[in-house]
């Protein structure tokens, strides 16, 4: 019993993580809309985010920023006191460009709507699958 | 099929979660990521860049190109909702008569298509969709805007102190305009920071930072090797890390917040550039 919630306290964050990232693709794979979908591929970034943020974590360790780091000399920062800066870092260039990203999505969204007159997946197919038969 | 997906999904997190097991615990500090290349960047990063922002220091310096690239990124993101989405004539999606608001009865004319429009400029042209704006809002968020902003410098200048940085500041920068977009009216954003301005601001966030970067290889050192402009910025090869970063997080600072006003105004308009949301 003890191990099992010791198990459980030290990888609850990837099963968070897991949990998201299932949300999201079920979301991508199974909804017909389009907005859904995008929503899914957000709900996606997120979880890989948790992710990363939740592997810089350290047990007693605080944010890192080296304290009294200006102008000092001769003064060492040990590692065991910050945490893990590369995630942190990796995923502050990754929320931006998801923004980025996102917006390239919706664009796309807002272009087929135009196309098509719709944003249901199915809708869109219909109206393709006419296009083509009319074309002949 | 949602059940097909289901089942796959759910099955696909069972094996993820059966994967965990070999996974470090949480805030372990011997785990895999932490013991690498972290421990030097968190002992060395004042001695080599003094910058005390250890992931100010690793953004800009250590992975410099990763940066560069991302920043490269978001303006080709920019760029696509502008060429995807950008209708420069009146065709036949925007709407065929014309609405004019008069400013101070708030009455709205609607002029038929040939009509003439009103020459006065107490007359704004508006959408279908247009709604009236509360007084409270607009009041608000104009006494508000310019802390935001300034608080958007603070961000970008003070990332080498405190959490910030380019990326940080250059959003809450662009939400600023954007908050003044929605509050007021896009026509009114666009006035005050127009496409263009958007767009050269977007390419000129990114030719700092590789001009920053080419500018290391004409002293004689490798691509976005800063200690390299000591002569330029006239002190220790150091300091000039500190520096090299502070002019790539305000060229970074500068794409970020063009990009997302552009963006934003493209996609709130349709790309019409009319009143927008």
């Amino acid at each position: 019993m003890n191990e099992w919630i010791a198990f459980l306290a030290g990888k609850f964050n990837y099963w968070g993580f897991i949990v998201l990232m299932m949300i999201g693709i079920y979301a991508i794979i199974a909804k017909k809309n389009l907005i859904k979908k995008i929503i899914g591929m957000n709900i996606f970034q997120t979880a890989i985010i948790l992710f990363y943020v939740s592997t810089a974590a350290k047990r007693d360790a605080g944010i890192p920023i080296i304290t009294h780091g200006h102008g000092m000399s001769g003064h060492s920062a040990r590692a065991v006191d910050y945490i893990n800066p590369l995630p942190h870092v990796l995923m502050l260039t990754a929320i931006v460009v998801s923004v980025a990203t996102l917006g390239v999505a919706l664009t796309l969204a807002v272009k087929v709507y135009r196309q098509y007159g719709s944003l249901e997946e199915d809708e869109i197919a219909d109206s393709i699958r006419a296009r083509a038969g009319g074309d002949q | 099929m949602k059940i097909v997906a289901l089942a796959s999904v759910l099955l696909c997190g069972g094996i993820l979660i059966f994967g965990t097991a070999g996974f470090p615990d949480f805030g372990d500090p011997l785990s895999p990521p932490a013991s690498h290349v972290s421990p030097h960047y968190i002992e060395e990063a004042v001695a080599e860049t003094s910058v005390p922002n250890i992931v100010t220091a690793v953004l800009a310096d250590y992975r410099g190109f990763d940066t560069l690239f991302e920043t490269a990124v978001v303006f080709s993101a920019a760029m696509a909702c502008f060429f995807l989405l950008r209708v420069f004539r009146e065709d036949e999606r925007s709407p065929s008569e014309k609405l004019y608001r008069h400013l101070p009865t708030g009455i709205i004319l609607r002029i038929d298509p040939g009509g003439k429009a009103p020459q006065s400029n107490e007359f704004e042209p508006i959408d279908p969709t247009w709604v009236p704006h509360d007084m409270i809002v607009k009041t608000t968020t104009r006494l508000i805007i310019p802390f935001i902003q300034l608080f958007g410098l603070y961000v970008i200048a003070h990332g080498h102190h405190s959490p910030g940085g380019g990326f940080q500041g250059g959003v809450i920068l662009g939400s600023s305009l954007i908050l003044y977009a929605l509050s007021q009216n896009l026509r009114m954003a666009i006035g005050r920071m127009g496409e263009t301005v958007s767009a050269v601001f977007c390419a000129a966030g990114v030719f700092i930072y590789a001009g920053a970067g080419a500018l290391c290889l004409l002293m004689g050192a490798n691509f976005l090797d800063y200690a390299a402009l000591s002569p330029l910025f006239g002190v220790d090869a150091i300091q000039a890390r500190s520096l090299g970063i502070l002019v790539v997080e305000i060229g970074v600072g500068l794409a970020v917040m063009s990009a997302m006003v552009w963006i934003y105004y493209n996609l709130a308009s349709v790309g019409r550039h009319q009143e927008g949301l």
